[in-house]
C-alpha cells in the first residue's frame, strides 16, 4: 500500500513539475495545482497511512495522526489562495503585456 | 539593573528629538540633553563601586539559540569609552544647535546622533559577543545615516554609501570572526572569552579568526588600507565628523581589540600584523595631512595618522604600551573633537574650508585662534599638553619593545618620523589658518562665533591643558582603571610631565626641529608631490562597484537569463541535489515498518490519480481539456483522503476542488484555450527528465518515511482534545485551538489574496472572446432554466448545511473552514446560475469587509484571553442547558471559528465575485441581440461547447 501511494505522490509530482516548466502560463498554474496536491498527499502521509481510524477521538487507539491533517487542511486553503492570486495575475498580466508568455517580454507566436 | 538603565536609556533618547522636533530648537536641544545627562550621571555613580573592585554585570536572556543574551557589564575600559561617548555627545548636541542652518530638521539630526550614541554606548558595555555585533553594526548604519544627512549633496550621498560599504563589510567580516571566538572559547559570554586566552590562541582556528576580527576592527578605525572612506565621509555635518569620525566611532575598532586583548592579543601574529598595520596607517595618514588643502581633509587624515599611533601601541601590546593606547584614546578625542569644531566654526563664519581662501583670521577670530592653536600644540605633543605625554609614552614603548627581532630599531625611526609630520601639519593648520596673509579672500567676512558655540572647544581645550599639567591627579585613576580591565591586573605606573633627559625626550625634540623645518620647506614638500598622479579614491571606489555589478548582472544573465522556465529549471535542479543526497545516506528504503495490505479500491484510486496527473501534463495544450483531468486529480485526492481516515481533509479538498475549477475556468475564459506547440525537442526531454527524476526521489522520499515507525507529538493532542480544548474532533480542536495562532495566520493571508486580487482586477482591460478556442460561438442559453431552478432551490438548503457543519465542527468532521467553503459554493452557483447583474442587486454589499472582519474576529478572540490573564489565543469552554434543547457545549474557540468562517466565505467571494465582475463592463458589441448585456461570463464558461 505504501509503495503505492508513494508512486502515486511521485507521479503527480513529476507531472506537477513538468508543467511548471513550461513557457505559457496557464500550464504553469494547472502544474503548480497539481503539485500542491502532490505536495497535500506526501504531508498527509507523513503521519502514517491509517485505514478504517475513527472520526472523532474514542476509547479506540488506531486515531489517525491529527497533526498532519491540520497541516494539510490549512495548506489545501492557503493553495487555493495561491493559485487564485497566480491566475489573476496570469490575466493582468497578459492584459499589461499583450500575451500569456512566463517571460512576458517574448513575441507571441500564437 | 541600573546597568540595564544605561544601555538602553539612550535607545530611548532616540525617540525625544523625535518627538520635540515640532517645538523649538531650543526646547528639542535641551530635550534632547537631558538622557545623555541622566546616563553620564548614572556612569558616574557607578565609579565607587569599580573602584572598590566590585565587577559590575548585568545579565538576562534574549534569545539563548542564538547565544544572544542581553548582558552589559561596566569595567574601567567601558567608563572611559562612556565618558567619551556621553561628554563629548553632550558638547556636540550644544555645538549641533548652533552649527545647524535654521530650516535645517534638527530633530532628525538629533534622532539619528541619539541613536548613534546608544549602539556606541551599548559596544562599550556588551557582555556578550553577539550583542556587541549587534550594536556594532547598528553604528555603522546610523553613521551612514549621519554622514548622508545632507542628502541633497552627491558627496555625502557617496561617502555615506562608501562608510557603509566598507565597514559594513568590515562588520560581516566580524560577525563571522566573533562566531569562530565564541566557538573557539566554548561561549558567547564576554568574561568566559577572555578567561580562555589560552584556549583560544592554542585552536588551529586561531589565524582565521584573527584575520575576521582584525578586518572588522582595521575597517571601522579606518586603518590601511581601508582607511580611504574616512576623508570621504567628511562630507557629513561638522558634528558629525567631531563625533563620530574623530572621537567615537573610528574608536570602535581600536575598543574592539582593546577589549578582545586578554583573549586574541598573546601570539606573535598579532603583534606583527597590527603594528606594522598601525605603523604604515600612521605615516600615511600623516603624510596626506601635511598636503591636503581642506581644513576638514587634514584633521581626517590626521585623525588616520592617529588611530595608526594607537594600533601600533595596542599591537606592541605590553601593559604600559596599553596604558598609552588608552591614555592616547582620551587625549585624541579630546584635542581632535575640538579642532574639528574649530574646523566647523571657521567653515561657519568663512564659508569655506579651503586653506587657499583662508588666512590671517587671527585679527577675525581672536578668541577662536587661541582655542585652536592649544589644541593643534596638543596634537603636536608640545610639552606641558596631554599629547606630550602619550606621545612620550609611545616612543618609550617603540624603543622598550622588540617586535621584529632585528629589525626592532625600525619601529622607533618610524614613530619618530611619524612624530615630525605631526609637528608639521599641526603647525601648518595653525599658521595657515590664522597667521599668514590670505592669498584670497573668503566668501563671507569672518567674526567671532555665537560664544556658547564656542563653549564646547573652550572646555575640551581646557582638558588639554589641565590633564597635560596634572597628568597624575587628572588621568591616573581612570586609567588605572581602564587599564586594569584590559590587562587584568593592577599596573604600577606614574604619569610625569618630567622623567629626565632621554631617549624619548631626544626624539621629541628632534620631531620639533624637523618638523618645523619641514612645514617652512613645505612649498617643496607641495612640488615634489604634485610630479604623481593623483588617485582618487572615490573614483576607484565607484568604478570597483560598478564593476561588480556589472559582474553580478552578466552571471545572472548568464544562469537564468531572464527567463522564468531557466530560473525554475534551476530551482528544481537544486531541490533534486539536496533530496538526492538526503536519500543516498539511506542504507535501506524500505524501513522496519513495511508495507500494509493491497486492495482492489486502492489500485484503481492510485490508477486513476496517475491517470489523471498523467492526462493533465499530456494535453496541457488543449487547456480545457488538461483542466478538466486536473479535476479527475483534486476529486480523487478528497478520496484519498476518505480513505485514509481524514474525513475534514476530505470535505476540504472536495469543497475547495469546486471553487478552484470555477475559478480556473473563469479564468481560462480571459486565457488563449490552447497552448502553441513552442519547446524545442531537447528541452522537452531536459524538462522530462528533470521532472521525472525529482518524481522519483520525491516517491523514494515518501516511500522510505512511510514504512518507518514515526515519533509524532500528535499524542499530546489527542489526550488533551477532550480535556483542554473541550472538543472531540481532534483536527479542528488543533485550528482553532492548540495551533489557533498558524490558523490565524492562514486566514490573513487569504484575505490578503483576495485583497491583492482585488486590486489586481481593478482597472483591468480584457480581451473577451465571443467564442471558443474551435471558433464556435458561446451558447445563446445563457441561463438555463434547470441550473437556475435548482440553485435557488439548493441555496438555502447549502447554508443550512454549512451552518450545521459549522456548529459541530468541534466534535464531529466540519469547522469554519469547510462551512465557509460550502457557503461559498452556494453562493457562486447563485452568481452562475443568474448571473452577475441579478446576484449583485440581492447581494449588494461589498465582500473585502467580511473577510477582513473575520480576520479581526479572530484576532479580537485571541485578544479577549488577555483580559483575564492568559496568553494570547487561550480559549475556555463551558456547557449550559436550555430548556426543551438540553445542554450544550460553548467555546470561545466557536468564536475563533466564526473569524475563519467569515474570512472563507469573505475571501472566496471576493476573488470569485470580483472575477466575475470584470466582465459585465466590457462585454462585446457581438452580443447585442441578448438584452442584457451586462451578463457574466460566469454563466457561460463553464458550459462545454460541445
Amino acid at each position: 500500500m505504501e509503495l503505492l501511494y508513494a508512486m502515486t505522490t511521485g507521479v503527480l509530482t513529476a507531472c506537477g513539475l513538468y508543467l511548471t516548466l513550461r513557457g505559457r502560463t496557464f500550464p504553469v498554474v494547472v502544474g503548480l495545482t497539481l503539485l500542491s496536491y502532490a505536495v497535500n498527499l506526501f504531508l498527509f502521509s507523513m503521519g502514517g497511512l491509517t485505514t478504517d481510524g475513527p472520526a472523532i477521538v474514542s476509547e479506540e487507539a488506531n486515531y489517525a495522526d491529527p497533526l498532519p491533517q491540520a497541516l494539510v487542511l490549512t495548506a489545501i486553503v492557503i493553495g487555493f489562495a495561491m493559485t487564485a492570486f497566480v491566475v489573476i495575475l496570469a490575466m493582468r498580466a497578459r492584459s499589461e503585456v499583450g500575451n500569456d508568455h512566463v517571460d512576458g517580454n517574448k513575441e507571441d507566436r500564437e | 539593573m541600573t546597568l540595564l538603565w544605561i544601555a538602553l536609556l539612550p535607545l530611548l533618547g532616540v525617540l525625544v528629538p523625535a518627538l520635540t522636533a515640532g517645538r523649538r530648537r531650543s526646547y528639542c536641544s535641551l530635550a534632547t540633553a537631558v538622557l545623555p545627562a541622566v546616563v553620564l550621571v548614572m556612569t558616574l555613580l557607578n565609579v565607587p563601586a569599580l573602584l572598590d573592585g566590585e565587577q559590575l554585570r548585568f545579565s538576562a536572556t534574549w534569545m539563548p539559540e542564538l547565544a544572544l543574551d542581553l548582558a552589559f557589564r561596566l569595567d574601567g575600559l567601558s567608563l572611559l569609552f562612556n565618558l567619551l561617548i556621553l561628554g563629548i555627545g553632550l558638547l556636540i548636541i550644544l555645538y549641533a544647535h548652533y552649527y545647524l542652518a535654521k530650516d535645517e530638521p534638527f530633530g532628525r539630526f538629533y534622532a539619528f546622533l541619539m541613536l548613534f550614541m546608544a549602539s556606541m554606548v551599548g559596544i562599550s558595555m556588551s557582555d556578550n559577543l553577539i550583542l556587541l555585533w549587534l550594536f556594532w553594526e547598528l553604528t555603522s548604519l546610523s553613521s551612514f545615516l549621519l554622514i548622508g544627512f545632507w542628502s541633497h549633496q552627491s558627496d555625502a550621498r557617496k561617502g555615506a554609501r562608501m562608510a557603509l560599504t566598507v565597514t559594513g563589510a568590515g562588520g560581516l567580516a566580524l560577525l563571522a570572526g566573533l562566531l569562530l571566538l565564541g566557538d573557539m572559547a566554548g561561549s558567547f559570554n564576554m568574561s568566559d572569552v577572555l578567561a580562555s586566552g589560552d584556549v583560544i590562541l592554542a585552536d588551529s582556528r586561531y589565524p582565521l579568526m584573527l584575520g575576521l576580527v582584525l578586518l572588522g576592527a582595521f575597517t571601522k578605525s579606518a586603518q590601511f588600507p581601508f582607511h580611504f572612506w574616512l576623508p570621504h565621509a567628511m562630507a557629513a555635518p561638522t558634528p558629525v565628523s567631531a563625533y563620530l569620525h574623530s572621537a567615537t566611532m573610528v574608536k570602535a575598532g581600536i575598543f574592539l581589540m582593546a577589549r578582545l586583548h586578554p583573549a586574541i592579543a598573546g601570539s606573535e601574529l598579532w603583534s606583527v600584523v597590527v603594528s606594522l598595520v598601525g605603523i604604515v596607517t600612521m605615516l600615511y595618514g600623516a603624510w596626506f595631512a601635511l598636503i591636503k588643502t581642506d581644513l576638514k581633509g587634514i584633521l581626517a587624515f590626521s585623525t588616520v595618522s592617529h588611530l595608526g599611533l594607537i594600533t601600533v601601541l595596542l599591537g606592541i601590546g605590553s601593559p604600559m604600551a596599553i596604558l598609552a593606547a588608552l591614555f592616547h584614546i582620551l587625549n585624541h578625542a579630546t584635542f581632535k573633537a575640538a579642532l574639528f569644531m574649530s574646523a566647523g566654526i571657521i567653515d561657519h563664519e568663512t564659508g569655506t574650508r579651503e586653506l587657499k581662501q583662508l588666512g590671517g583670521l587671527k585679527k577675525a577670530m581672536p578668541v577662536t585662534a587661541l582655542l585652536t592653536t592649544l589644541a593643534a600644540a596638543a596634537m603636536a605633543g608640545v610639552p606641558l599638553f596631554n599629547g606630550f605625554l602619550s606621545k612620550e609614552m609611545f616612543f618609550t614603548e617603540s624603543l622598550a619593545t622588540p617586535v621584529l627581532g632585528g629589525l626592532s630599531w625600525l619601529l622607533p625611526a618610524l614613530a619618530a618620523l611619524g612624530g615630525i609630520l605631526s609637528v608639521a601639519y599641526s603647525l601648518r593648520l595653525v599658521h595657515a589658518v590664522f597667521f599668514k596673509p590670505a592669498r584670497e579672500a573668503p566668501p563671507k567676512t569672518p567674526h567671532e562665533p555665537p560664544h556658547l558655540m564656542r563653549l564646547p572647544v573652550e572646555i575640551l581645550v581646557a582638558l588639554c591643558v589641565i590633564v597635560g599639567l596634572f597628568p597624575a591627579f587628572m588621568a591616573t585613576g581612570l586609567l588605572d582603571l581602564a587599564s586594569q580591565a584590559v590587562i587584568g591586573s593592577p599596573l604600577d605606573f606614574h604619569l610625569a610631565i618630567w622623567h629626565g633627559v632621554n631617549l624619548p625626550l631626544i626624539m621629541s625634540l628632534l620631531a620639533f626641529v624637523v618638523g618645523i623645518a619641514l612645514y617652512w620647506r613645505h612649498g617643496d614638500v607641495r612640488r615634489f608631490t604634485q610630479q604623481f598622479a593623483k588617485v582618487d579614491a572615490r573614483r576607484v571606489f565607484e568604478r570597483i562597484l560598478v564593476a561588480m555589478g556589472y559582474r553580478a548582472e552578466r552571471f545572472i544573465a548568464a544562469l537564468e537569463g531572464n527567463s522564468l522556465q531557466r530560473y525554475v529549471g534551476w530551482l528544481w535542479l537544486g531541490a533534486l541535489v539536496m533530496g538526492g543526497v538526503g536519500l543516498v545516506q539511506i542504507t535501506d528504503l524500505t524501513g522496519a515498518a513495511g508495507n500494509q495490505d493491497i486492495d482492489g479500491i486502492l489500485i484503481l484510486g492510485a490508477g486513476m490519480l496517475m491517470f489523471g496527473g498523467v492526462a493533465t501534463a499530456a494535453t496541457h495544450r488543449y487547456r480545457l481539456i488538461s483542466l478538466l483531468m486536473l479535476s479527475v486529480v483534486g476529486l480523487f485526492v478528497a478520496l484519498t483522503f476518505a480513505r485514509f481516515s481524514a474525513p475534514d481533509l476530505a470535505l476540504t479538498q472536495l469543497s475547495v476542488e469546486v471553487v478552484t475549477m470555477i475559478l480556473l475556468m473563469l479564468a481560462l475564459f480571459f486565457l488563449p484555450q490552447k497552448t502553441p506547440r513552442e519547446s524545442s525537442p531537447l528541452r522537452n526531454v531536459r524538462d522530462l527528465l528533470l521532472a521525472g527524476t525529482l518524481g522519483l526521489v520525491v516517491a523514494s522520499l515518501n516511500y522510505a518515511v512511510m514504512t518507518r515507525e514515526t515519533l509524532s507529538i500528535s499524542s499530546f493532542f489527542i489526550e488533551n482534545s477532550k480535556p483542554g480544548g473541550g472538543g472531540y474532533n481532534v483536527v479542528n480542536v488543533i485550528l482553532v485551538d492548540f495551533r489557533g495562532f498558524d490558523t490565524l495566520g492562514e486566514i490573513t493571508v487569504l484575505a490578503l489574496a483576495g485583497l491583492a486580487i482585488f486590486k489586481l482586477l481593478n482597472r483591468l482591460r480584457l480581451f473577451i472572446p465571443h467564442s471558443d478556442g474551435e471558433g464556435r460561438v458561446w451558447s445563446p442559453d445563457r441561463y438555463p432554466a434547470v441550473l437556475t431552478s435548482i440553485a435557488m432551490t439548493l441555496l438555502p438548503l447549502a447554508l443550512l448545511v454549512s451552518a450545521f457543519i459549522f456548529l459541530r465542527g468541534h466534535n464531529q468532521p466540519g469547522g469554519g473552514f469547510i462551512a465557509g467553503l460550502i457557503t461559498a459554493v452556494a453562493l457562486i452557483l447563485i452568481y452562475m446560475a443568474r448571473g452577475v447583474a441579478w446576484a449583485q442587486e440581492r447581494l449588494d454589499f461589498p465582500f473585502q469587509p467580511v473577510a477582513i472582519i473575520g480576520v479581526a474576529i479572530a484576532t479580537l478572540t485571541g485578544l479577549g484571553s488577555w483580559l483575564f490573564g492568559h496568553p494570547f489565543l487561550t480559549s475556555a469552554f463551558g456547557y449550559f442547558t436550555l430548556p426543551l434543547i438540553g445542554t450544550f457545549e460553548l467555546a470561545t474557540a466557536l468564536l475563533f471559528d466564526l473569524g475563519v468562517y467569515l474570512a472563507v466565505v469573505g475571501a472566496t467571494l471576493m476573488i470569485l465575485a470580483n472575477l466575475g465582475k470584470v466582465t459585465t463592463a466590457h462585454r462585446p458589441v457581438t452580443e447585442a441581440t441578448e438584452k442584457d448585456a451586462d451578463a457574466t461570463a460566469a454563466s457561460s464558461t463553464p458550459q462545454e461547447p460541445r
